[in-house]
């Protein structure tokens, strides 16, 4: 009998040796280990071994399988040392062959460059204001002190709304630029305290539009975002101070930029800021058209007209205001050369951002 | 507007370089586009550019005054002369073909020699027969048999002008051998003048605030002149019938005039001004136009007095009448185009009928002319607006018509008549009529602002002394008074009442028009102060005042989230053009419903008919765009959050309704090498779409039900509701609606939602569950139902079933066949039990199981498969 127990444990080995894979393995592990396996059979035929040598039957019965477990330990292991090695040496992939394409979206470069707007004005405390693109000419000039026969409300700057009643010095028109909203937001504060108004500072983003032959320069709608801050104590100074910060935060910490005189006829004092051109250093060239300078923004002290027409007297407050093209900001930091790119939703252009 | 820079410096002393100049301008807010330099070199030292510049220089050595002292005939060639010259060093033998010179070939030595810009050998000049501006250098060579080496130049030589035609004839005074720079070397400055200051579109208005920015003194045209004719009152009369319209109107009159061309020196000046010498009567008033900034106009007297006498036997002297056009009255305009006029058209009439559009256009009939030798020399004062809307109606945008029609104080009209009849006198001769003929009924109120030093730095932020707020006004000729305060700011009976404030009355000098009265005056001289001190100087501070109330945009934020969660899934966004034409949206409709009958708002000046109202539907818009792209890229999968415009319920102005439009056509995915799933997109892939952005807005009680619509297929379209109000339909695009845009084969799905339904159910808070601690236990469920029957009745079912117990349940298969029967489908669905409490046994599972199918197979109809 342990010769038999020999003899199995001589065959396990032998057939031990020659399993190479971990299927093999495991039907190495059935065939000689299993339930049905020689050395199963001798533990369940331990009945028929005669009492006396019942002991030492057994003990070397469990010894033959301990040793069997064992062998079949090391060689489980052994087996997947060589199929580690053999995967490490062997499988290479072609790296560079291309990723599975996921499609990513986008948001439009409009929507980028206003949220970046958005952010920087945010942190200075503005918040958003939205209101209509439709508006009367009340809004969109009268109170905005655009008297009568202002060059910038001739025909071929506005658009109008042909009105079923005639709507007299009233007419309906699409927003030329975002200010009406200065005077809804004004008049929106100044209801809630009309004795002591509480400060205002807001931004106003949305469409606009001019009635401006399509070219690469002009479109005839155009995003713009006003800002408008009104208090006890806004200075000309702050107004520097607060657009400067912002062409920084836009265009560079190290950008400069300059505030010269202009006219608008809702703010008094007027300025436009420039910056210096960050593509020719000031030397002059295509994009600043040989001036050196970016035109990026105008802006200027509220105008007292414009303050009263909000609800706010203009002997106690004060205010500045500003406005921007987010396309035209877009443009020259991506070197764009045509605004029609916008609208036209190109994928070959929308992708890019 | 271009100045010569030469002209300003007659009236004020600069001493900083050219583009430091330039600068300051530009932030005083005379904006200095270009700087044109004539003859000097660009960018002399180490100046920094503040513009943009041009130019040719002259060499000083090379290009000099010259003297022609003959002209001889050319031996072989006819069109060519040649000149004895003398160069201030010796005297050249010089060929050329100026026309200019034949009047004096072979006439032997000249009695006055003429003066010439002379290019010497080595010269380098601009080649005036090629297109552009490039220079070349004079060299040595035969033309004609004949060496030449140098040459009398062109203005075309010089960079001055486009003139060719003849060389250069100086004025006598000029130095011979004088480099030609110094004597008439220049430099312009291009100047974009915005409307409020309009005062400075003029040599004085721009020498006038040089002097303010850099506290230099400002000198004024001479206005002394030799009236030696007889008096001119009663030889015209005028008759002012609206003052409105026409606050003053003054006459000079000169006679006995010579026309010819004016000196040189002058019609340089003009020229690079940008106007086009005439002779020496055209070109003094343009002069004095552009050099005080009050247009003139002249008349040939001759002819009013003849008219007159036509009129009226025994009158000798014409009555000049101003008033508005009759409508539709006619006037030939001296371009001789015969005018129909407006009754807002100011004219100038006399007895017989009218002469000019006032401020406009002189009339062809009293336009001076060749013949004509006294002139009547008119400067007046017109209504801003009626000038504006004459130049807009008549499309005569002139240089006169400019400045009037941003208004010209009438202060100016004397001061430019007598300017005009100045120069007329100097540069044709004749004699001035004594006195001028003025009639000024309505004299402008020059306001008073009262300001403080205290109101500069709550405008401004910066401290200024008393003294230095007077020395800044009155440097551009304001009028200070410090202590006192008038009772009512521009009555005539002023009181003087002490103040103790440091208060400065100020009140505005008589050229201007800009400044107003009260806390507006204020921000006017607010903005005069701030310029002169200098924007650059004035500090930049951050904001200090209270921050307002703290209210955000919670509507926004929203629908900024949900562009967030479309880009999200993949998706482009686009923004399209809100002008459309009702013809292009009607395409987005099938041809079997009703037409979109809904009142469009119409632009009453459409740039084009495509684009002449503002859009019904924002899908119409995409569809464009799907359109546009279908020929560049197989798989378009975008989204737009814009608005529509509907007529309103409520007054005349439109509802801006935001809607979010999605569109998808394509594969799925475009085949690549690892085998991607390129089928073409279905409305599934839509709904996922819809459903994870609805849901990532965290909105409750989604539901999906078959609708019809009329861009969709009547098969394939859902209406989506949010607790039973509907906000948006989607679907396959109805084919007969994709017949209409050049579409590719695959489906195209799409979405129209409203944004403002989506936003106001967008709950504030929601809440988070717990993570169970109680394993779960899955299980498959495969029920046949008929075909008819929506999988979401089946959903519905399990879940009001299950309970709390069943937390998830996904349906992982729908097989259709000959096993289960037709008009049949199974639905393989895979729940999840869970019961946060205790584990769940088998047991438990089991029998909830059975009361699942139970209740499906009575209410249903299902019945479990296999
Ligand atoms: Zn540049």
């Amino acid at each position: 009998m342990l010769d038999k127990l020999d003899q199995i444990k001589q065959d396990a080995l032998d057939a031990l040796a020659s399993a190479q894979d971990e299927d093999a393995l495991e039907s190495w592990r059935v065939a000689y280990l299993g339930r049905s396996s020689a050395i199963m059979d001798v533990f369940k035929n331990m009945g028929g071994v005669p009492q006396e040598e019942r002991g030492a039957v057994g003990r070397a019965a469990n010894q033959v399988k301990q040793a069997l477990e064992a062998a079949f330990t090391e060689k489980t292991v052994t087996l997947r040392e060589v199929a580690l090695q053999h995967s490490l040496s062997e499988e290479r992939l072609d790296v560079t062959l291309p990723g599975r394409a996921i499609p990513r979206g986008r948001l439009h470069p409009t929507t980028q460059t206003l949220r970046e707007i958005y952010r920087v004005f945010a942190d200075m405390g503005f918040q958003i204001y939205l209101s209509r693109e439709v508006e009367t000419d009340e809004y969109n000039f009268q109170l905005l002190n655009f008297p009568l026969h202002h060059p910038a409300r001739e025909m071929q700057d506005t658009f109008h709304i042909v009105s079923e009643e005639d709507r007299g010095d009233n007419p309906l028109l699409l927003r030329a630029h975002t200010s009406p909203g200065q005077i809804h937001a004004m008049r929106e504060y100044a209801a809630t305290d009309p004795d002591n108004p509480p400060p205002v500072r807001i931004i106003l983003p949305g469409m606009c539009y001019r009635y401006e032959q399509v070219s690469a320069r002009y479109e005839s709608q155009f995003t713009q975002v006003e800002g408008l801050a009104v208090g006890h104590n806004i200075t000309f100074s702050d107004l520097k101070g607060t657009l400067s910060d912002f062409a920084r935060r836009i265009f560079g910490q190290e950008v400069r930029s300059r505030f010269r005189a202009s006219h608008f006829p809702f703010t008094e004092p007027s300025a436009e800021m420039d910056i210096e051109c960050f593509l020719c250093g000031g030397d002059g060239c295509s994009v600043c058209k040989d001036a050196g300078w970016l035109e990026i923004l105008g802006c200027g002290m509220v105008h007292p007209i414009v303050l009263e027409n909000g609800g706010y007297d203009p002997e106690r407050y004060t205010g500045f205001a500003f406005g921007m093209g987010p396309e035209r900001i877009t443009m020259l930091r991506h070197r764009i050369e045509d605004i029609r790119y916008f609208w036209a939703n190109d994928m070959r252009f929308l992708e890019q951002f | 507007m271009k100045v010569p820079l030469s002209w300003i410096k007659e009236y004020v002393d600069i001493d900083l370089s050219i583009e430091e100049l330039g600068r300051r301008m530009t932030l005083a807010g005379l904006e200095v586009e270009e700087i044109q330099y004539v003859g000097y070199p660009l960018l002399e030292g180490d100046q920094r550019r503040e513009a943009k510049i041009s130019g040719f220089a002259w060499g000083p050595d090379q290009i000099v005054v010259g003297a022609i002292l003959e002209v001889m005939p050319h031996p072989d060639a006819d069109k060519l002369v040649l000149c004895k010259l003398d160069d201030g060093e010796q005297v050249h033998t010089v060929l050329t073909g100026a026309p200019n010179l034949y009047e004096f070939k072979g006439a032997g030595p000249l009695d006055t020699p003429l003066k010439v810009a002379y290019a010497r050998e080595g010269a380098t000049i601009i080649n005036a027969y090629e297109p552009g501006n490039n220079p070349t250098t004079l060299k040595r060579k035969k033309i004609r048999g004949v060496e030449s080496y140098s040459m009398a130049c062109s203005e075309r030589e010089l960079g001055i002008s486009d003139e060719h035609e003849g060389i250069i004839i100086l004025d006598d005074d000029a130095p011979v051998g004088a480099p030609l720079v110094d004597y008439m070397g220049d430099v312009v400055f291009d100047i974009a003048i915005t409307p409020n200051f309009a005062r400075d579109a003029n040599v004085i208005g721009v020498a006038r605030e040089i002097a303010a920015i850099t506290g230099a003194e400002l000198s004024y045209p001479d206005l002394d002149i030799p009236m030696d004719g007889p008096p001119l009152e009663g030889r015209v009369k005028i008759e002012i019938t609206d003052p409105n319209l026409n606050p003053r109107f003054v006459f000079g009159l000169i006679e006995n005039v010579v026309i010819k061309p004016s000196p040189y020196k002058v019609q340089l000046r003009l020229k690079l001004a940008g106007m086009r010498p005439i002779d020496a009567l055209v070109d003094a008033t343009n002069y004095a136009m552009l050099e005080l900034g009050e247009p003139l106009h002249a008349f040939d007297y001759d002819v009013l007095v003849r008219r007159a006498v036509r009129q009226v036997a025994n009158l000798s002297y014409p009555t000049i009448i101003t008033r508005p056009a009759e409508q539709g009255e006619k006037l030939v305009t001296l371009d001789d185009v015969e005018r129909t006029l407006d009754d807002f058209t100011v004219m100038v009439c006399d007895q017989s009928g009218s002469l000019a559009l006032a401020g406009v256009m002189g009339g062809a009939e009293s336009e001076i002319s060749e013949n004509t030798t006294n002139i009547l020399l008119e400067g007046a004062a017109w209504n801003i607006i009626n000038t504006r809307r004459t130049v807009i109606s008549q499309n005569l945008p002139s240089e006169a018509a400019y400045r009037f029609s941003r208004g010209v104080h009438p202060e100016m009209a004397p001061k430019g008549v007598l300017r005009g009849l100045k120069l007329m006198h100097e540069w044709a001769g004749g004699t001035i009529a004594q006195g001028l003929v003025d009639e000024y009924p309505l004299p402008p109120e020059d306001p008073t602002v009262e300001i403080t030093a205290d109101d500069v730095r709550r405008w401004l932020g910066i401290e200024l002394s008393v003294k230095e707020i007077v020395g800044i006004l009155e440097s551009l000729e304001f009028t200070c008074q410090l202590g006192i305060r008038y009772q009512e700011s521009g009555t005539s009976d002023k009181t003087l009442i002490p103040d103790t404030q440091s208060l400065i009355t100020v009140t505005t000098p008589d050229h201007r028009l800009d400044i107003s009265t009260g806390v507006i005056g204020k921000a006017d001289l607010m903005e005069e102060i701030a310029r002169v001190y200098g924007y650059d100087r004035i500090p930049e501070t951050r904001l200090s005042d209270d921050l307002p109330p703290q209210r955000g945009n919670d509507e926004l934020e929203i629908e900024e989230a949900l562009r967030d969660l479309l880009a999200g899934l993949g998706l482009q966004e686009v923004i399209t053009h809100r002008m459309t034409s009702s013809e292009r949206e009607t395409r987005r409709l099938s041809p079997d419903t009703p037409p979109d009958d809904a009142p469009y708002f119409t632009l009453a000046n459409p740039i084009t008919p495509e684009r002449s109202v503002l859009r019904h539907s924002l899908l119409a818009s995409v569809l464009e765009i799907v359109e546009r792209n279908a020929r560049i890229r197989e798989r378009i999968a975008i989204f737009e959050i814009n608005p529509v415009f509907l007529a309103s319920e409520d007054g005349d102005l439109p509802d801006e309704t935001k809607q979010l439009v999605i569109v998808l056509t394509g594969p799925r995915a475009l085949a690549d090498w690892a085998g991607a799933d390129t089928s073409p997109m279905d409305f599934f892939d839509l709904k996922g779409i819809v459903d994870s952005t609805l849901r990532g807005l965290h909105l409750e009680d989604i539901r999906y039900e078959n609708a019809e619509h009329p861009s969709f297929h009547p098969g394939k379209c859902a209406r989506v509701t949010l607790g039973g109000n509907q906000i948006g339909v989607m679907g396959e695009l109805h084919p007969q609606v994709k017949g209409n845009y050049d579409l590719p084969e695959t489906p195209l799905l799409a979405a129209d939602f409203d944004v403002t339904a989506i936003i106001n159910a967008v709950p504030t808070l929601f809440d988070v569950t717990s993570i169970p601690s109680q394993p779960p236990m899955l299980e498959d469920i495969a029920l046949i139902v008929d075909e008819s029957l929506p999988a979401a009745k089946v959903e519905a079912l399990i879940r009001q079933t299950g309970g709390r117990t069943v937390t998830n349940l996904r349906l992982f298969d729908i097989y259709r066949g000959e096993q289960i029967g037709a008009g049949k489908k199974s639905l393989a669905y895979s729940l999840t039990y869970q019961n946060p409490e205790r584990t769940l046994t088998d047991k438990d599972a089991a029998k909830l199981r059975n009361k699942i199918i139970k209740r499906l197979e009575r209410e249903l109809g299902a019945q479990l498969r296999g």
